[in-house]
Protein backbone atom coordinates (compact mmCIF):
# COMPACT_ATOMS: atom_id res chain seq x y z
CA UNK A 1 0.00 0.00 0.00
CA UNK A 2 2.74 2.43 1.00
CA UNK A 3 4.90 1.32 -1.89
CA UNK A 4 2.02 2.04 -4.22
CA UNK A 5 1.51 5.50 -2.74
CA UNK A 6 5.20 6.24 -3.17
CA UNK A 7 5.10 5.05 -6.76
CA UNK A 8 2.08 7.25 -7.45
CA UNK A 9 3.81 10.19 -5.88
CA UNK A 10 6.92 9.72 -7.97
CA UNK A 11 4.89 9.29 -11.14
CA UNK A 12 3.08 12.57 -10.52
CA UNK A 13 5.94 14.71 -9.32
CA UNK A 14 9.14 13.19 -10.76
CA UNK A 15 9.28 15.73 -13.61
CA UNK A 16 8.81 18.62 -11.24
CA UNK A 17 11.40 17.30 -8.81
CA UNK A 18 13.88 16.72 -11.61
CA UNK A 19 13.32 20.24 -12.92
CA UNK A 20 13.80 21.75 -9.45
CA UNK A 21 17.05 19.86 -8.92
CA UNK A 22 18.40 21.15 -12.23
CA UNK A 23 17.45 24.77 -11.40
CA UNK A 24 18.99 24.50 -7.92
CA UNK A 25 22.17 22.98 -9.37
CA UNK A 26 22.47 25.83 -11.87
CA UNK A 27 21.99 28.43 -9.11
CA UNK A 28 24.56 26.66 -6.95
CA UNK A 29 27.05 26.68 -9.81
CA UNK A 30 26.37 30.38 -10.62
CA UNK A 31 27.04 31.38 -7.03
CA UNK A 32 30.09 29.16 -6.51
CA UNK A 33 31.76 30.36 -9.67
CA UNK A 34 31.07 33.95 -8.49
CA UNK A 35 28.99 34.87 -11.53
CA UNK A 36 26.19 35.97 -9.19
CA UNK A 37 27.11 37.42 -5.80
CA UNK A 38 25.63 35.50 -2.87
CA UNK A 39 23.79 38.51 -1.42
CA UNK A 40 21.66 38.62 -4.60
CA UNK A 41 20.85 34.92 -4.76
CA UNK A 42 22.24 32.65 -2.07
CA UNK A 43 23.57 29.20 -2.88
CA UNK A 44 20.97 26.51 -2.10
CA UNK A 45 23.49 24.67 0.06
CA UNK A 46 24.06 27.89 1.97
CA UNK A 47 20.32 28.20 2.63
CA UNK A 48 20.12 24.62 3.84
CA UNK A 49 23.08 25.02 6.15
CA UNK A 50 21.51 28.28 7.41
CA UNK A 51 18.34 26.37 8.29
CA UNK A 52 20.33 23.66 10.07
CA UNK A 53 22.47 26.14 11.95
CA UNK A 54 19.51 28.23 13.08
CA UNK A 55 16.85 25.57 13.39
CA UNK A 56 16.06 26.46 16.96
CA UNK A 57 15.06 30.14 16.52
CA UNK A 58 13.67 29.46 13.03
CA UNK A 59 11.48 26.48 13.75
CA UNK A 60 10.70 26.85 17.43
CA UNK A 61 10.48 30.56 18.06
CA UNK A 62 9.49 32.09 14.72
CA UNK A 63 7.62 29.29 13.00
CA UNK A 64 5.46 28.60 16.02
CA UNK A 65 4.59 32.31 16.30
CA UNK A 66 3.58 32.39 12.63
CA UNK A 67 1.62 29.16 12.96
CA UNK A 68 -0.34 30.48 15.91
CA UNK A 69 -1.38 33.59 13.97
CA UNK A 70 -2.17 31.42 10.98
CA UNK A 71 -4.24 29.01 13.02
CA UNK A 72 -6.36 31.65 14.75
CA UNK A 73 -6.85 33.75 11.61
CA UNK A 74 -7.66 30.76 9.41
CA UNK A 75 -10.08 29.24 11.94
CA UNK A 76 -12.00 32.48 12.26
CA UNK A 77 -12.05 32.80 8.47
CA UNK A 78 -13.40 29.27 7.99
CA UNK A 79 -16.09 29.53 10.66
CA UNK A 80 -17.01 33.12 9.80
CA UNK A 81 -16.83 32.51 6.05
CA UNK A 82 -19.15 29.51 6.18
CA UNK A 83 -21.53 31.40 8.44
CA UNK A 84 -21.66 34.44 6.16
CA UNK A 85 -22.14 32.23 3.09
CA UNK A 86 -24.97 30.22 4.67
CA UNK A 87 -26.77 33.33 5.91
CA UNK A 88 -26.44 34.96 2.47
CA UNK A 89 -27.75 31.77 0.93
CA UNK A 90 -30.88 31.75 3.06
CA UNK A 91 -31.62 35.47 2.95
CA UNK A 92 -31.72 37.36 -0.32
CA UNK A 93 -31.81 40.67 1.55
CA UNK A 94 -28.69 39.92 3.56
CA UNK A 95 -27.00 38.68 0.40
CA UNK A 96 -27.70 42.00 -1.28
CA UNK A 97 -26.21 43.88 1.66
CA UNK A 98 -23.24 41.65 2.45
CA UNK A 99 -22.00 40.31 -0.88
CA UNK A 100 -20.85 43.68 -2.27
CA UNK A 101 -19.17 44.42 1.05
CA UNK A 102 -17.34 41.10 0.91
CA UNK A 103 -16.10 41.86 -2.60
CA UNK A 104 -15.11 45.42 -1.73
CA UNK A 105 -13.14 44.16 1.27
CA UNK A 106 -10.85 42.45 -1.23
CA UNK A 107 -10.15 45.70 -3.07
CA UNK A 108 -8.50 47.22 -0.02
CA UNK A 109 -4.73 47.06 -0.32
CA UNK A 110 -3.82 45.24 2.88
CA UNK A 111 -0.52 47.05 3.16
CA UNK A 112 -2.37 50.37 3.24
CA UNK A 113 -4.74 49.13 5.88
CA UNK A 114 -2.09 47.65 8.14
CA UNK A 115 -1.15 50.83 10.02
CA UNK A 116 -4.80 51.05 11.01
CA UNK A 117 -4.74 47.45 12.21
CA UNK A 118 -1.69 48.28 14.28
CA UNK A 119 -3.57 51.30 15.60
CA UNK A 120 -6.53 49.13 16.56
CA UNK A 121 -4.78 46.07 17.86
CA UNK A 122 -1.29 47.37 18.68
CA UNK A 123 1.68 45.08 18.08
CA UNK A 124 -0.23 42.15 19.56
CA UNK A 125 -0.97 38.92 17.75
CA UNK A 126 -4.40 40.30 16.76
CA UNK A 127 -3.08 42.72 14.15
CA UNK A 128 -1.52 39.74 12.38
CA UNK A 129 -4.66 37.64 12.84
CA UNK A 130 -6.68 40.47 11.27
CA UNK A 131 -4.48 40.52 8.16
CA UNK A 132 -4.63 36.72 7.92
CA UNK A 133 -8.41 36.75 8.19
CA UNK A 134 -8.87 39.51 5.65
CA UNK A 135 -6.66 37.75 3.13
CA UNK A 136 -8.16 34.28 3.38
CA UNK A 137 -11.86 34.57 4.21
CA UNK A 138 -12.85 35.62 0.69
CA UNK A 139 -12.29 32.29 -1.08
CA UNK A 140 -14.16 30.53 1.73
CA UNK A 141 -17.22 32.77 1.47
CA UNK A 142 -17.33 32.68 -2.32
CA UNK A 143 -16.58 28.94 -2.51
CA UNK A 144 -19.27 28.04 0.01
CA UNK A 145 -21.87 30.44 -1.36
CA UNK A 146 -21.37 29.51 -5.00
CA UNK A 147 -21.36 25.84 -4.05
CA UNK A 148 -24.66 26.13 -2.22
CA UNK A 149 -26.17 28.02 -5.13
CA UNK A 150 -24.83 25.60 -7.72
CA UNK A 151 -27.48 23.02 -6.87
CA UNK A 152 -29.65 22.23 -9.87
CA UNK A 153 -33.28 23.28 -9.56
CA UNK A 154 -34.36 19.92 -10.90
CA UNK A 155 -32.77 18.09 -7.98
CA UNK A 156 -34.52 20.40 -5.54
CA UNK A 157 -37.86 19.79 -7.23
CA UNK A 158 -37.29 16.06 -7.14
CA UNK A 159 -36.84 16.17 -3.36
CA UNK A 160 -39.70 18.63 -2.94
CA UNK A 161 -42.00 16.29 -4.84
CA UNK A 162 -41.28 13.76 -2.09
CA UNK A 163 -42.35 16.29 0.49
CA UNK A 164 -38.89 17.37 1.68
CA UNK A 165 -38.72 20.54 3.76
CA UNK A 166 -36.15 23.28 3.39
CA UNK A 167 -33.81 21.85 6.00
CA UNK A 168 -33.86 18.38 4.45
CA UNK A 169 -33.08 19.84 1.03
CA UNK A 170 -30.22 21.80 2.59
CA UNK A 171 -28.82 18.81 4.43
CA UNK A 172 -29.30 16.04 1.89
CA UNK A 173 -28.74 17.98 -1.30
CA UNK A 174 -27.26 21.43 -1.05
CA UNK A 175 -24.47 20.72 1.43
CA UNK A 176 -23.06 17.71 -0.43
CA UNK A 177 -23.40 19.61 -3.71
CA UNK A 178 -21.47 22.55 -2.20
CA UNK A 179 -18.56 20.48 -0.88
CA UNK A 180 -16.35 20.50 -4.01
CA UNK A 181 -16.65 24.26 -4.43
CA UNK A 182 -16.21 24.87 -0.69
CA UNK A 183 -13.02 22.82 -0.67
CA UNK A 184 -11.59 24.68 -3.67
CA UNK A 185 -11.97 27.83 -1.59
CA UNK A 186 -10.69 26.08 1.52
CA UNK A 187 -7.49 24.91 -0.17
CA UNK A 188 -6.84 28.36 -1.60
CA UNK A 189 -7.54 29.97 1.76
CA UNK A 190 -5.19 27.70 3.71
CA UNK A 191 -2.27 28.79 1.53
CA UNK A 192 -3.32 32.46 1.50
CA UNK A 193 -3.64 32.39 5.28
CA UNK A 194 0.00 31.47 5.73
CA UNK A 195 1.02 34.28 3.39
CA UNK A 196 -1.31 36.58 5.31
CA UNK A 197 0.29 35.77 8.63
CA UNK A 198 3.72 36.45 7.14
CA UNK A 199 2.65 39.77 5.62
CA UNK A 200 1.12 40.73 8.95
CA UNK A 201 4.51 40.16 10.57
CA UNK A 202 6.31 42.21 7.95
CA UNK A 203 4.12 45.13 8.87
CA UNK A 204 5.02 45.06 12.51
CA UNK A 205 5.97 42.22 14.82
CA UNK A 206 8.62 41.02 17.20
CA UNK A 207 8.59 37.37 16.19
CA UNK A 208 7.51 35.09 13.37
CA UNK A 209 9.01 34.08 10.05
CA UNK A 210 7.86 37.29 8.37
CA UNK A 211 9.60 39.34 11.00
CA UNK A 212 12.69 37.11 10.76
CA UNK A 213 12.97 37.44 6.98
CA UNK A 214 12.52 41.21 7.21
CA UNK A 215 15.28 41.47 9.77
CA UNK A 216 17.58 39.30 7.64
CA UNK A 217 16.79 41.35 4.57
CA UNK A 218 17.72 44.48 6.51
CA UNK A 219 21.08 42.87 7.22
CA UNK A 220 21.47 41.97 3.53
CA UNK A 221 21.51 38.35 4.66
CA UNK A 222 19.94 36.70 1.60
CA UNK A 223 20.57 33.23 3.02
CA UNK A 224 18.46 34.11 6.06
CA UNK A 225 15.63 35.47 3.93
CA UNK A 226 15.63 32.39 1.75
CA UNK A 227 15.84 30.11 4.78
CA UNK A 228 12.61 31.62 6.09
CA UNK A 229 11.00 31.39 2.65
CA UNK A 230 12.05 27.75 2.35
CA UNK A 231 10.52 26.89 5.72
CA UNK A 232 7.32 28.74 4.78
CA UNK A 233 7.15 26.92 1.45
CA UNK A 234 7.50 23.52 3.06
CA UNK A 235 4.84 24.37 5.66
CA UNK A 236 2.58 25.69 2.88
CA UNK A 237 2.89 22.44 0.93
CA UNK A 238 2.16 20.41 4.06
CA UNK A 239 -0.89 22.55 4.84
CA UNK A 240 -2.19 22.12 1.31
CA UNK A 241 -1.73 18.37 1.60
CA UNK A 242 -3.56 18.44 4.93
CA UNK A 243 -6.43 20.37 3.33
CA UNK A 244 -6.67 17.82 0.52
CA UNK A 245 -6.72 15.03 3.05
CA UNK A 246 -9.50 16.74 5.03
CA UNK A 247 -11.42 17.20 1.79
CA UNK A 248 -11.28 13.48 1.08
CA UNK A 249 -12.32 12.56 4.61
CA UNK A 250 -15.23 14.96 4.79
CA UNK A 251 -16.51 14.19 1.30
CA UNK A 252 -16.46 10.46 2.03
CA UNK A 253 -18.01 10.80 5.43
CA UNK A 254 -20.77 13.12 4.31
CA UNK A 255 -21.72 10.93 1.39
CA UNK A 256 -21.97 7.94 3.72
CA UNK A 257 -23.92 9.72 6.47
CA UNK A 258 -26.33 11.50 4.17
CA UNK B 1 -58.64 5.53 -5.22
CA UNK B 2 -59.34 7.98 -8.00
CA UNK B 3 -57.29 10.91 -9.14
CA UNK B 4 -59.50 13.80 -10.22
CA UNK B 5 -58.53 16.99 -11.98
CA UNK B 6 -61.37 19.49 -11.92
CA UNK B 7 -61.40 22.59 -14.10
CA UNK B 8 -57.66 23.04 -13.99
CA UNK B 9 -56.19 26.14 -15.62
CA UNK B 10 -52.59 27.14 -15.53
CA UNK B 11 -50.56 29.86 -17.17
CA UNK B 12 -46.90 30.73 -17.09
CA UNK B 13 -45.94 34.35 -16.83
CA UNK B 14 -43.04 35.29 -19.05
CA UNK B 15 -40.46 38.04 -18.62
CA UNK B 16 -42.83 40.84 -19.57
CA UNK B 17 -45.34 39.58 -17.00
CA UNK B 18 -47.60 38.46 -19.80
CA UNK B 19 -49.61 35.40 -18.94
CA UNK B 20 -49.26 32.53 -21.29
CA UNK B 21 -51.96 29.99 -20.76
CA UNK B 22 -50.94 26.39 -21.31
CA UNK B 23 -53.83 24.55 -19.73
CA UNK B 24 -57.40 25.69 -19.60
CA UNK B 25 -60.35 24.04 -17.91
CA UNK B 26 -58.87 20.59 -17.88
CA UNK B 27 -61.05 17.83 -16.48
CA UNK B 28 -59.78 14.33 -16.05
CA UNK B 29 -60.46 11.30 -13.96
CA UNK B 30 -58.00 8.50 -13.53
CA UNK B 31 -59.02 5.28 -11.84
CA UNK B 32 -56.92 3.08 -9.65
CA UNK B 33 -54.63 0.79 -11.59
CA UNK B 34 -55.01 2.66 -14.85
CA UNK B 35 -52.12 3.30 -17.19
CA UNK B 36 -52.52 6.64 -18.93
CA UNK B 37 -50.24 8.24 -21.48
CA UNK B 38 -50.13 11.91 -22.29
CA UNK B 39 -48.92 12.76 -25.79
CA UNK B 40 -48.81 15.98 -27.75
CA UNK B 41 -46.47 18.39 -29.42
CA UNK B 42 -43.88 20.31 -27.43
CA UNK B 43 -45.37 23.20 -25.55
CA UNK B 44 -48.82 21.70 -25.13
CA UNK B 45 -48.31 21.39 -21.38
CA UNK B 46 -47.57 17.71 -20.85
CA UNK B 47 -44.93 18.22 -18.19
CA UNK B 48 -46.98 21.03 -16.67
CA UNK B 49 -49.89 18.66 -16.04
CA UNK B 50 -47.54 16.24 -14.28
CA UNK B 51 -45.97 18.97 -12.19
CA UNK B 52 -49.42 20.19 -11.20
CA UNK B 53 -50.26 16.64 -10.07
CA UNK B 54 -47.15 16.50 -7.88
CA UNK B 55 -48.02 19.79 -6.20
CA UNK B 56 -44.83 21.45 -7.44
CA UNK B 57 -47.05 23.89 -9.35
CA UNK B 58 -50.28 25.39 -8.09
CA UNK B 59 -53.14 25.68 -10.62
CA UNK B 60 -54.57 29.16 -11.24
CA UNK B 61 -58.01 27.68 -10.79
CA UNK B 62 -59.52 24.28 -10.22
CA UNK B 63 -58.33 21.50 -7.95
CA UNK B 64 -56.64 18.16 -8.02
CA UNK B 65 -57.81 15.53 -5.58
CA UNK B 66 -56.99 11.97 -4.70
CA UNK B 67 -60.08 10.43 -3.12
CA UNK B 68 -61.49 13.84 -2.20
CA UNK B 69 -58.28 14.98 -0.52
CA UNK B 70 -56.58 17.90 -2.20
CA UNK B 71 -53.16 16.95 -3.44
CA UNK B 72 -50.00 18.25 -1.77
CA UNK B 73 -46.27 17.66 -2.10
CA UNK B 74 -45.28 14.12 -1.23
CA UNK B 75 -48.60 12.51 -2.24
CA UNK B 76 -47.42 10.90 -5.45
CA UNK B 77 -44.30 9.22 -6.77
CA UNK B 78 -42.66 11.39 -9.42
CA UNK B 79 -40.00 10.40 -11.89
CA UNK B 80 -38.62 13.39 -13.81
CA UNK B 81 -37.15 13.28 -17.32
CA UNK B 82 -33.57 13.07 -16.14
CA UNK B 83 -32.77 10.32 -13.69
CA UNK B 84 -31.43 12.88 -11.14
CA UNK B 85 -29.74 10.23 -9.03
CA UNK B 86 -27.58 11.82 -6.36
CA UNK B 87 -24.05 11.11 -7.59
CA UNK B 88 -22.51 10.70 -4.12
CA UNK B 89 -25.05 8.15 -2.92
CA UNK B 90 -24.90 4.45 -3.66
CA UNK B 91 -27.75 2.91 -5.62
CA UNK B 92 -29.28 1.49 -2.45
CA UNK B 93 -29.14 4.86 -0.68
CA UNK B 94 -30.58 6.60 -3.72
CA UNK B 95 -33.71 4.48 -3.76
CA UNK B 96 -34.13 4.84 0.01
CA UNK B 97 -34.11 8.63 0.00
CA UNK B 98 -37.89 9.01 0.14
CA UNK B 99 -38.04 6.97 3.33
CA UNK B 100 -35.40 9.26 4.87
CA UNK B 101 -37.51 12.28 4.03
CA UNK B 102 -40.96 11.02 4.95
CA UNK B 103 -41.20 10.07 8.59
CA UNK B 104 -44.26 7.85 8.20
CA UNK B 105 -42.69 5.86 5.40
CA UNK B 106 -40.70 2.86 6.58
CA UNK B 107 -38.83 0.86 4.02
CA UNK B 108 -36.06 -1.34 5.30
CA UNK B 109 -32.80 -1.91 3.49
CA UNK B 110 -33.83 -5.52 3.00
CA UNK B 111 -37.02 -4.55 1.23
CA UNK B 112 -35.04 -2.20 -0.96
CA UNK B 113 -32.59 -4.99 -1.75
CA UNK B 114 -35.43 -7.26 -2.81
CA UNK B 115 -36.53 -4.58 -5.24
CA UNK B 116 -33.05 -4.17 -6.64
CA UNK B 117 -33.01 -7.89 -7.22
CA UNK B 118 -36.35 -7.74 -9.01
CA UNK B 119 -35.07 -5.18 -11.46
CA UNK B 120 -31.84 -7.11 -11.96
CA UNK B 121 -29.54 -4.69 -10.18
CA UNK B 122 -28.75 -6.55 -6.97
CA UNK B 123 -25.00 -6.60 -7.63
CA UNK B 124 -25.03 -2.81 -8.03
CA UNK B 125 -26.32 -2.12 -4.54
CA UNK B 126 -23.09 -0.38 -3.46
CA UNK B 127 -22.24 1.09 -6.86
CA UNK B 128 -22.42 4.79 -7.57
CA UNK B 129 -24.79 6.06 -10.29
CA UNK B 130 -21.94 6.93 -12.67
CA UNK B 131 -21.02 3.25 -12.85
CA UNK B 132 -24.40 2.36 -14.36
CA UNK B 133 -25.65 2.51 -17.94
CA UNK B 134 -28.53 4.76 -18.99
CA UNK B 135 -31.14 2.01 -18.86
CA UNK B 136 -29.98 0.87 -15.41
CA UNK B 137 -30.12 4.41 -14.08
CA UNK B 138 -33.69 4.78 -15.32
CA UNK B 139 -34.62 1.60 -13.48
CA UNK B 140 -33.07 2.99 -10.32
CA UNK B 141 -34.92 6.29 -10.77
CA UNK B 142 -38.14 4.33 -11.25
CA UNK B 143 -37.52 2.34 -8.07
CA UNK B 144 -36.91 5.57 -6.20
CA UNK B 145 -40.33 6.82 -7.32
CA UNK B 146 -41.91 3.46 -6.58
CA UNK B 147 -40.46 3.27 -3.08
CA UNK B 148 -42.23 6.47 -2.13
CA UNK B 149 -44.99 3.91 -1.57
CA UNK B 150 -47.63 6.06 -3.27
CA UNK B 151 -50.49 4.69 -5.36
CA UNK B 152 -49.95 7.16 -8.17
CA UNK B 153 -46.73 7.22 -10.18
CA UNK B 154 -46.04 10.07 -12.56
CA UNK B 155 -43.40 9.33 -15.17
CA UNK B 156 -42.13 12.17 -17.35
CA UNK B 157 -40.65 10.71 -20.54
CA UNK B 158 -38.72 8.12 -18.61
CA UNK B 159 -37.30 6.36 -21.64
CA UNK B 160 -36.84 9.38 -23.90
CA UNK B 161 -33.06 9.31 -23.81
CA UNK B 162 -32.63 5.55 -24.31
CA UNK B 163 -31.75 3.74 -27.52
CA UNK B 164 -34.52 1.88 -29.33
CA UNK B 165 -33.62 -1.61 -28.11
CA UNK B 166 -33.20 -0.65 -24.47
CA UNK B 167 -36.42 1.31 -24.70
CA UNK B 168 -38.36 -1.78 -25.82
CA UNK B 169 -36.93 -3.80 -22.94
CA UNK B 170 -37.77 -1.10 -20.47
CA UNK B 171 -41.37 -0.88 -21.70
CA UNK B 172 -41.99 -4.58 -21.17
CA UNK B 173 -40.21 -4.37 -17.85
CA UNK B 174 -42.37 -1.45 -16.70
CA UNK B 175 -45.57 -3.22 -17.76
CA UNK B 176 -44.64 -6.38 -15.87
CA UNK B 177 -44.04 -4.44 -12.68
CA UNK B 178 -47.17 -2.36 -13.09
CA UNK B 179 -49.33 -5.47 -13.57
CA UNK B 180 -48.11 -6.95 -10.30
CA UNK B 181 -48.55 -3.80 -8.25
CA UNK B 182 -51.89 -2.32 -9.16
CA UNK B 183 -50.42 1.19 -9.25
CA UNK B 184 -51.84 4.05 -11.24
CA UNK B 185 -49.38 5.34 -13.80
CA UNK B 186 -49.47 8.60 -15.72
CA UNK B 187 -46.85 8.54 -18.42
CA UNK B 188 -45.58 11.25 -20.75
CA UNK B 189 -44.04 10.28 -24.04
CA UNK B 190 -43.21 11.63 -27.49
CA UNK B 191 -43.31 8.17 -28.95
CA UNK B 192 -46.75 7.14 -30.23
CA UNK B 193 -45.80 3.49 -30.57
CA UNK B 194 -44.70 3.49 -26.97
CA UNK B 195 -47.92 5.21 -25.88
CA UNK B 196 -50.08 2.66 -27.67
CA UNK B 197 -48.07 -0.27 -26.37
CA UNK B 198 -48.21 0.60 -22.69
CA UNK B 199 -51.46 2.50 -22.06
CA UNK B 200 -55.13 1.89 -21.43
CA UNK B 201 -55.94 5.39 -22.54
CA UNK B 202 -54.03 8.10 -24.39
CA UNK B 203 -54.67 11.76 -23.78
CA UNK B 204 -53.73 13.79 -26.82
CA UNK B 205 -53.06 17.44 -25.98
CA UNK B 206 -53.73 19.94 -28.76
CA UNK B 207 -52.01 23.32 -29.03
CA UNK B 208 -55.43 25.00 -28.75
CA UNK B 209 -55.76 23.36 -25.31
CA UNK B 210 -58.33 20.81 -26.42
CA UNK B 211 -57.81 17.32 -25.08
CA UNK B 212 -58.71 14.23 -26.96
CA UNK B 213 -59.02 10.84 -25.35
CA UNK B 214 -58.19 7.66 -27.22
CA UNK B 215 -58.90 4.21 -25.82
CA UNK B 216 -56.46 1.48 -26.72
CA UNK B 217 -58.35 -1.69 -27.56
CA UNK B 218 -55.56 -4.12 -26.76
CA UNK B 219 -55.79 -6.95 -24.22
CA UNK B 220 -53.32 -7.39 -21.38
CA UNK B 221 -50.66 -8.68 -21.10
CA UNK B 222 -49.35 -6.86 -24.12
CA UNK B 223 -46.97 -8.32 -26.65
CA UNK B 224 -45.01 -6.36 -29.18
CA UNK B 225 -46.61 -8.30 -32.08
CA UNK B 226 -49.91 -6.69 -31.20
CA UNK B 227 -48.60 -3.40 -32.50
CA UNK B 228 -48.70 -4.75 -36.04
CA UNK B 229 -52.38 -5.74 -36.15
CA UNK B 230 -54.37 -3.82 -38.75
CA UNK B 231 -56.51 -2.07 -36.19
CA UNK B 232 -53.53 -0.72 -34.27
CA UNK B 233 -51.62 0.32 -37.36
CA UNK B 234 -54.65 2.36 -38.51
CA UNK B 235 -55.02 3.88 -35.05
CA UNK B 236 -51.41 4.89 -35.03
CA UNK B 237 -51.65 6.44 -38.48
CA UNK B 238 -54.70 8.42 -37.43
CA UNK B 239 -52.91 9.68 -34.35
CA UNK B 240 -49.86 10.62 -36.33
CA UNK B 241 -52.00 12.51 -38.84
CA UNK B 242 -53.73 14.40 -36.06
CA UNK B 243 -50.47 15.58 -34.59
CA UNK B 244 -48.87 16.31 -37.97
CA UNK B 245 -51.87 18.33 -39.21
CA UNK B 246 -51.65 20.55 -36.22
CA UNK B 247 -48.18 21.59 -37.12
CA UNK B 248 -49.14 22.61 -40.66
CA UNK B 249 -52.16 24.51 -39.41
CA UNK B 250 -50.09 26.25 -36.84
CA UNK B 251 -47.39 27.22 -39.30
CA UNK B 252 -49.85 28.43 -41.91
CA UNK B 253 -51.57 30.72 -39.42
CA UNK B 254 -48.20 32.02 -38.34
CA UNK B 255 -47.35 32.88 -41.95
Amino acid sequence: MQMKALKNFLQTYSLFIGFSIIVLAIVEWLVRSKIVPSFIIPAPTGVVSMIFANWQPLLIEHLSATMLEFFIGFSIAVIGGILIAVIMFFSKTIEKIVYPAVVISQMIPIIALSPIFVLWFGYTIWSKVAVTFLICFFPIVVGTYDGLKSCDKEYIEMLRSMGANRFQIFQKLQIPMALPSFFSGFKMAIVFALVGATIGEWLGASEGLGYYSRRMSGNLNAEGVFAAITVLTIVGILLFALASWIEKRVTNKWSKAN
Amino acid sequence: MTLKLKNISYSYSNKDKQKNQVISKLNMEIKKGEFISIVGRSGTGKSTILRLMTGLLQPDEGEIRIDDLEISLGDVGYMPQKDLLLPWRTILDNILIASEIQKDLHISKDEARIWLQRVGLSEYEHALPKQLSGGMRQRVAFLRALLTGKDVLLLDEPFGALDALTKKEMQSWLLSIWQDLNKTIVFITHDLEEAIFVSDRILLLHPDQRIEEILIPLPRPRKSEMLFSEEIVTLRQELEKKIANESTQKFSTNL
